[in-house]
């Protein structure tokens, strides 16, 4: 840790990055405040509001890849922003090497699936307000990635939260979305309260929160101080990212609309815990019980969402326990720590392709069948949707590591260092990634079969299906052809880019690495096997009784009971006792003195007579007592 | 035979002032040879032109730092500070004044001396338009305010006071409807005021024989080798404090503050709360850190006092107003409170942040008036609490916009009124004065009811059948509103530009 961090100035072209929030933020403003007069033509200035910066971010990351490796970073200082006694927050921007691909990512995806969403919310009288909201999302999203120190990220982070319950209960006039969007908000609450005092501890402890000076400062502070800043880090991680233990609100989260869950739930905003991780690194290394913790929330939160998203039937929620199970792949790969977290940013990203394409296909397929949810109630569906069929299944093939799709690169090479601990630990999170493999290749084969092959089990209000719009299928070809060839072409290119940033470490894997690929590779086609034989003829139309596994896997591994018994019932309580308290003690204390204030108001008004002789009486008497005081005060009667 | 030996006179100091009376008398001219009609556009196109000049001549004169006409003219950072503070705050009341389109000839009276009520009365109020003579007033008195903060002898300072005040007297009784209330306060505000001036006058006499000067440094260097009993120097300080006390608003000298808020020309009262705030304030800083600098710890807990006086008077009597002028008012009180409790600082922070304070509340409170002015019936302004209620659902704009400001008087972060709360506070725990910031942070949470109870009231209400209607400003007006919502916005935001200018600025000639 002795090397420092230095960032270099923005010159250039690289000066300008500032418009990567700036532009999606002004259109958002236009669409939120211009009202139905923009219905006409707001969603395509939503779409070219994140095409452009797409375009300029690339322009971008070209300028920062012509410079020398050392110097691979623009910071960018536009004003002060707080400056408090010893706090002294800069508005300022940082693009590096690490921020680069995440602003690809969230712009390139962004932009397809805001193309994909002008057809999707053709009918929705809400669509300029949508992609209000969706602009918002980008921007506050690339502002999280964008900053140069810790309360931009939190502004960021924020903002994106905001968007999210914004999106989540969209449709807010039904009960459940507006549920959802409750419990995301509180769930986050938890994770960024941790997040806050975290910054807080950095605060307090180094005088500052800009990167470059917390990062220098790291090796400075106790152990303790760095696992207690660390964990707090890692609250905030887990919460924006659904990661145990606050996972839940991200599959209830999929009561927004089908892109939202895309976007935000799938590519972006639940990554941006992984972001926090890879940019805090130096924090994270400095500390090897935190890395620990790290990776085994990883690895049990990888391990609850294969399993409960085995046993659920909502096609929307199956994607998103299979994001929380992803992402705790890539929760792995940035505790494992060294080059690991170039891996899981290498995830991240083909994740962020395949993800969005498998999203958007559920998408179109709820387009084409009234909006069924119910993977019980599809079955042959290719016949009728053939470029959906297709396209899904390159994200089915790509997320089961198929060679030489890209869950292939991305996520053997995570299994691969999760071995390569170097100590018995190694077995444990290995394995469990492993075991992680063969599951996500049973529940993804288990989706893909009952939604698109095997009998037609269509209800009655729903009987013929068919393919979308052009504008929702081109979308999809492209993430198609991104789940293909990504993981691939990052693989080759991500460690060299990021070095600069998150460093590189090899390790040694406790067995061959062929034959963990071998093993990764039986597993997930052993998995899917399995899936296909149990699901090739259709399933039940209801749910039928299971065993004591599935039964737990269906709720949600109890974890929903768990936190009812263990958060709900004891907070009840406590505002039960709480309300009690207040009604009796706190509210008559304060009710008697708002009482007693407005009590002396309406006294001391009496004064206020209107009369000119009173007013003099009143000021005379107070020059008096001014005089009187002063002059007691130099005879030495006060003071 | 001795000679006469004329002091040096640095006239581009005394240019903004120069300018401004000139413009004034210019103006009187126009009053008598320019034909009804073309009056008003004349006489406000002369107004702004005259502040812009005399603002540009403050920008040139920045950094200057000495004393002209003999000490009685000190042009030092805190005068050009304020100066401009005066003339930007100056220029957009004057948008307020000049505004014609929301009611028919304006909100002033064609001929103020037409007794109230009568036939002819009647005729006049319905069509004819209000008098123009309020632009070289209202240049008569910013002169008087440019000429208050810079003065840097006591009767140069008295006669600033006056000339001032006499042109405000005059201004509130100006209004086009409602006039006995509006001669009421007029009238009360000029014997008021007449008193306070006698006390201050008094004040002047009394350090003057104490001292055997009347020159703010004569009374510091008084102050440093007492030749005279200090008995002199108390009461007349005591004295002089009053008369400047009277002016800021400060309790119990704030009295006549409320009924002449309310009964004066909304555009009047703006203009009152903002300027005339910042002129008192500028000479009460100047006085104590001039001149009295060597009695501090003596005045310091008196004012201390009144400064607590002032926050809770002004927090408490708040709450019960139904009046939005009056409301407005107490909490300009409140506002001269939280204003004392900088100024007792008594070090450079004090200084300017009292300085900060006084720039962000006066865009806010024009903002404020500017909002009164619109809401209407078919009466004039509807100012009861009551007739606000549900303006939300028929103006949102304006609702959210009336909102933010009193957000911002509430001290909400992201507005003017935490960070220059912040700067005030954060002067005051640095020189010492944590009790004042106490007793600030109380009535802050106090005075926030009343606020957030309007913020209820607009949003959460119904509208009902007697909810006035909000007029549609016209461009003077709209100017006027977007200028202190950005002001208050920005000063929240970014406040640091700003705060550095005033502590650059922060550094009195003596």
């Amino acid at each position: 840790m002795e090397q420092t961090v230095e960032y270099a100035h923005a010159t250039g072209a690289l000066s300008g990055i500032w418009l990567l929030v700036a532009i999606p933020l002004a259109s958002a403003a236009v669409l939120l405040l211009l009202g139905k007069r923009a219905d006409k033509w707001g969603h395509w200035l939503g779409v070219l509001a994140v095409a452009v910066p797409f375009v300029l971010g690339l322009v971008f990351f070209i300028s920062l890849a012509g410079l020398d490796a050392g110097k691979r970073s623009a910071e960018l200082s536009m004003w002060d922003f707080i400056t408090v006694g010893g706090l002294h927050v800069d508005f300022g921007m940082l693009f590096d090497p690490l921020s680069g691909v995440f602003v690809l990512l969230i712009t390139g995806v962004g932009s397809l699936i805001h193309l994909y969403a002008v057809g999707y919310m053709e009918h929705d009288p809400g669509r300029r307000k949508f992609f209000g909201y969706f602009n918002l999302f980008v921007a506050a999203m690339l502002l999280l990635v964008l900053g140069n120190n810790y309360v931009m990220l939190y502004f960021g982070w924020e903002g994106v939260g905001l968007a999210s319950y914004l999106l989540i209960s969209f449709w807010y006039t039904r009960p459940s979305a507006a549920t959802a969007g409750k419990k995301a908000f509180l769930m986050n609450r938890v994770g960024d309260a941790g997040l806050a005092i975290g910054i807080f501890l950095m605060f307090a402890t180094l005088g500052s929160t800009q990167y470059a000076d917390v990062f220098n400062g790291v090796g400075k502070l106790s152990s303790a101080t760095v696992l207690i800043m660390g964990i707090l880090l890692l609250l905030g991680a887990a919460g924006k990212s659904g990661q145990f233990p606050l996972q839940a609100w991200l599959p209830d989260a999929m009561e927004g609309p089908t892109p939202v869950s895309a976007l935000i739930h799938a590519a972006t905003m639940v990554t941006a815990g992984v972001y926090l991780i890879a940019r805090s690194n130096h924090i994270f290394s400095a500390n090897s019980t935190l890395q620990i913790i790290v990776v085994s929330v990883g690895a049990l939160t990888l391990l609850m969402g294969c399993i409960i998203g085995a046993a659920k039937d909502d096609i929307k929620r199956v994607l998103a326990w299979s994001t929380v199970s992803q992402i705790g792949y890539m929760f792995l790969g940035v505790g494992l720590g060294g080059g690991a977290y170039a891996l899981a940013i290498i995830h991240l990203l083909a994740h962020g392709f395949f993800k969005a394409n498998m999203f958007l296909g559920a998408g179109s397929v709820m387009h084409g069948m009234h909006d069924q949810v119910d993977i019980r109630r599809f079955g042959g569906l290719r016949k009728y949707m053939r470029w959906t069929w297709l396209t899904f299944m390159m994200g089915w093939l790509a997320i089961i590591g198929i060679p030489p799709l890209s869950g292939f690169f991305s996520k053997d090479p995570i299994i691969e260092a999760a071995y390569s601990r170097g100590d018995w630990t190694s077995w444990l999170y290995g394995t469990a990634a492993l075991v992680g493999a063969g599951l996500t290749a049973f529940y993804m084969t288990r989706l893909f079969v009952l939604t698109f092959h095997g009998p037609e089990r269509y209800t009655d209000d729903n009987k013929h299906p068919h393919e979308s719009p052009f504008i929702m299928t081109v979308p999809l070809m492209l993430l198609a052809l991104g789940s293909i060839v990504a993981g691939y072409l990052l693989s080759t290119s991500i460690p060299d880019w990021l070095e600069p940033v998150t460093g590189r470490g090899e390790g040694e894997p406790v067995m061959n690495k062929y034959l963990i690929s071998a093993l990764t590779l039986i597993f997930s086609v052993g998995g899917a096997l399995v899936a296909w034989a149990l699901f090739r003829r259709g399933t039940a139309l209801q749910e039928q009784p299971a065993g004591v596994v599935v039964t737990a896997a269906r709720r949600n591994l109890y974890t929903d009971a768990f936190n009812e018994a263990v958060f709900e019932r004891p907070g009840i309580y406590l505002t039960r006792a709480l309300v009690y308290l207040d009604n009796r003690g706190i509210d008559g204390l304060v009710n008697g003195i708002a009482a007693g204030i407005g009590g002396s108001s309406g006294r001391l008004r009496r004064l206020q007579t209107g009369f000119v002789r009173s007013y003099a009486l009143s000021m005379l008497t107070g020059a008096l007592l001014v005089v009187g005081a002063f002059l007691a005060i130099q005879l030495g009667w006060l003071a | 035979m001795g000679t006469v030996k004329l002091p040096a006179i640095d006239y581009a100091a005394l240019a903004p002032m120069l300018i401004l009376f000139g413009v004034a008398c210019l103006g009187v001219i126009v009053e008598a040879i320019l034909p009804r009609r073309s009056r008003h556009g004349v006489q406000l196109g002369l107004s702004f032109l005259a502040i812009v000049a005399a603002f540009v001549v403050v920008i040139v004169e920045h950094g200057k730092h000495k004393t002209t006409i003999g000490g009685a003219v000190a042009v030092d950072g805190p005068t050009l500070f304020l100066q401009g503070a005066i003339l930007v705050l100056g220029a957009v009341s004057l948008m307020l004044i000049g505004e014609r389109s929301i009611e028919r000839g304006g909100p002033f009276v064609a001929q103020a001396a037409i007794t109230v009520g009568s036939q002819k009365d009647l005729q006049q109020a319905g069509d004819r338009d209000g008098a123009t003579e309020v632009y070289p007033l209202t240049m008569f008195a910013l002169g008087g305010m440019l000429l208050f903060v810079s003065a840097n002898d006591l009767l140069t300072m008295f006669v600033a006071l006056e000339v001032f005040s006499l042109p405000l007297y005059l201004l509130c009784a100006l209004a086009r409807r409602r006039r006995l209330l509006s001669q009421e306060a007029a009238m009360k505000y000029f014997l008021l005021g007449s008193y306070a001036s006698a006390f201050f006058l008094f004040g002047i006499a009394l350090i003057y024989g104490f001292s055997g000067g009347i020159q703010l440094s004569a009374v510091h260097a008084g102050i440093a080798d007492p030749k005279q009993s200090e008995i002199l120097l108390y009461a007349g300080l005591a004295l002089l404090a009053i008369g400047l006390l009277f002016k800021a608003a400060l309790a119990p000298f704030h009295v006549w503050t409320p009924d002449v808020y309310q009964g004066a020309p909304t555009p009047i009262t703006a203009l009152m709360a903002a300027c005339t705030k910042v002129a008192a304030f500028g000479a009460l800083l100047r006085i104590l850190y001039v001149a009295f600098e060597g009695v501090r710890w003596d005045f310091q807990p008196v004012l201390g006092v009144i400064a607590v006086l002032t926050m809770f008077v002004g927090a408490v009597l708040a709450v019960t107003q139904t009046d939005m002028k009056r409301l407005l008012a107490y909490s300009s009180i409140a506002n001269a409170g939280y204003l004392l409790v900088g100024v007792l600082a008594l070090n450079q922070r004090g200084l300017s942040s009292t300085m900060f304070y006084l720039v962000a509340y006066g865009f806010s409170v024009l903002a404020a008036f500017g909002i009164v002015t619109l809401v209407r019936d078919a009466d004039g302004e509807a100012t009861h609490l009551s007739r606000w209620a549900g303006l939300g659902k028929k103006s949102p704009l304006f609702a959210a916009t009336f909102s933010f400001i009193l957000l911002a008087f509430a001290g909400i972060p992201l507005t003017s009124g935490f960070t220059s709360k912040f700067a005030v506070f954060g002067a005051a725990v640095e020189g010492g004065q944590t009790w004042l910031v106490i007793f600030g942070v109380i009535t802050s949470m106090l005075i926030a009811f009343p606020y957030l109870r309007v913020v209820v009231m607009l949003w959460f209400s119904e509208p009902g059948e007697s909810t006035p209607t909000v007029s549609i400003p016209g461009f003077l007006t709209s100017a006027a509103l977007a200028i202190g919502v950005i002001a208050t916005l920005v000063l929240g935001v970014v406040p640091a530009p700003l705060i550095d200018l005033t502590q650059n600025a922060a550094n009195f000639v003596r």
